[in-house]
């Protein structure tokens, strides 16, 4: 199976924190997996991800795609070749949808028509009808179709690997749980690597083959979902089982 | 009844100074927008450039008008080159405060999706930054016109003509009329062009 993405001995501080964001962090990740970073705020989750893409640099250690130090390569070409959708979304609002999904394969240089079939087959793909949806402005939407449309621009240019921090962050549950699943259904389809981002133990353990769970800059435990449920490698996986336990105790006395 | 006589007898008079008048305004305006925005692009560009440039700009805000207008007789002579100039070194303060403000002042989620996307520097200015802030680019040139009209008129006292022109000889001659038009035409015009621009500012998004 073909390595994807690996961490190695990664290290990235920012001023005036007493510890590390992200604190020699390796990692291994193949090809095609659905792989969910779990911490609480200031656990280095997103520091991480951004260092993925080269929104921020390390201080020390390398991140290599596919064979690649991503050092050695451009800032603006790694981000062109990887999705990236974020809990703001950032959709330009003065731009429609359909113009919208093409702002990367623009910057590629895709022609018209290729363009145009794309936001098409995307707009499917995240369930909205393309003849409905592709003229209309950001402002337009609900927030569940604005994070539909941000996934879909992520995945324009046919990225290998997508990153996604919090996507559904500050999505409802109802409609969160809808676009858990299509996520799920779209990783499924695409054979594409997923990063995905968050503070909540339920989703991260759903959607993910396997879960890194950070803490203070430092991965705690990389497993399946099941393994760290079985067996926690730490206090803190630990007390993040058990606060799930809790919540399950308070449903059940309600009920 | 005889301000209106005299304005019929000096039609020709009170017309040449109002165009006159716009015509210093104008060039005043445009070549301040374009310093403006060139000078923009070096904040945008250049880490802590634009505070900089905010900060000698405001102390060039904060001198009287008519002593920077006396300041520079020295160095460039009397005449319409020096009044433009001067004008031109006033408004930079009001319209990098607003360019600058504009362009930073996008939302951080747009830009961080932005330039996530792998858009250069240039393009996340000019394709997300530059449209994204229409509306204060378009407050500052505002500000920056009506403040012209008012400050263009101290430029007669070196020499740039316009309604200034009308209400200096007045002055001098003690002719209550033309001081009077001179307020009115001025004061017309500022109020004028700044409803209008309102009213245009309300269309944009």
């Amino acid at each position: 199976m073909n390595t994807a993405i690996e961490f190695q001995h990664v290290t990235k501080g920012f001023k005036g924190a007493s510890y590390n964001a992200v604190n020699d962090v390796s990692l291994s990740i193949n090809e095609g997996e659905f792989i969910t970073i779990l911490g609480s705020s200031g656990s280095g989750k997103t520091t991480l991800l951004k260092m993925t893409n080269r929104l921020y640099d390390p201080d020390s250690g390398n991140i290599i795609l596919f064979g690649e130090n991503i050092r050695d390569v451009d800032k603006v070409l790694v981000r062109r070749r990887i999705g990236y959708a974020i809990q703001q979304v950032g959709l330009l609002p003065h731009m429609t949808v359909a113009q919208n999904i093409a702002i990367v394969p623009k910057l590629l240089k895709w022609d018209k028509k290729r363009i145009e079939a794309r936001a098409h087959e995307l707009l499917e793909l995240v369930g909205l009808e393309p003849k409905e949806f592709s003229s209309r402005y950001p402002a337009q939407l609900s927030g569940g179709q604005q994070q539909r449309i941000g996934l879909a621009r992520a995945l324009a240019a046919d990225p290998k690997i997508m990153l996604l921090d919090e996507p559904f962050g500050a999505i409802d549950a109802i409609n969160r749980l809808n676009l858990q699943d299509e996520l799920k259904r779209i990783h499924g389809g695409l054979k594409k690597t997923f990063l995905f981002v968050t503070h909540d133990i339920n989703e991260a353990l759903k959607l993910g083959t396997r879960v890194v769970v950070m803490n203070e800059g430092r991965v705690c435990q990389f497993d399946t979902p099941e393994n760290i449920a079985k067996n926690p490698a730490d206090d803190f996986v630990k007390s993040l089982i058990n606060s799930c336990r809790e919540q399950e105790k308070f449903w059940e006395g309600l009920t | 009844m005889e301000l209106l006589r005299f304005a019929q007898r000096n039609y020709n008079l009170l017309l040449r100074a109002l165009v006159e008048h716009i015509q210093l305004v104008l060039i005043a305006l445009v070549l301040s927008v374009l310093l403006a925005g060139l000078l923009t692009l070096v904040a945008m560009y250049f880490r802590g450039a634009g505070s900089l440039l905010t900060y000698i700009f405001s102390i060039v805000y904060s001198i009287p008008s008519i002593a920077l207008f006396a300041l520079m007789i020295p160095v460039l002579g009397l005449g319409r080159t020096t009044a433009i100039i001067v004008l031109v070194l006033y408004n930079q303060f009001i319209l990098l405060r607003n360019f600058i403000t504009g362009l930073g002042g996008v939302d951080s989620g747009i830009v961080e999706a932005a330039t996530g996307m792998g858009m250069t520097k240039s393009q996340l200015i000019f394709r997300v930054r530059l449209p994204l802030s229409l509306k204060p680019i378009f407050v500052g040139i505002r500000l920056a016109l009506v403040s012209t009209i008012a400050i263009a008129i101290i430029a007669a006292f070196i020499g740039a003509g316009g309604i200034g022109l009308l209400i200096t000889i007045g002055l001098e001659t003690g002719n209550n009329n033309r001081i009077i038009w001179g307020v009115i035409l001025s004061a017309g015009l500022g109020i004028i062009v700044n409803g209008v621009l309102v009213f245009i500012e309300k269309k944009i998004k």
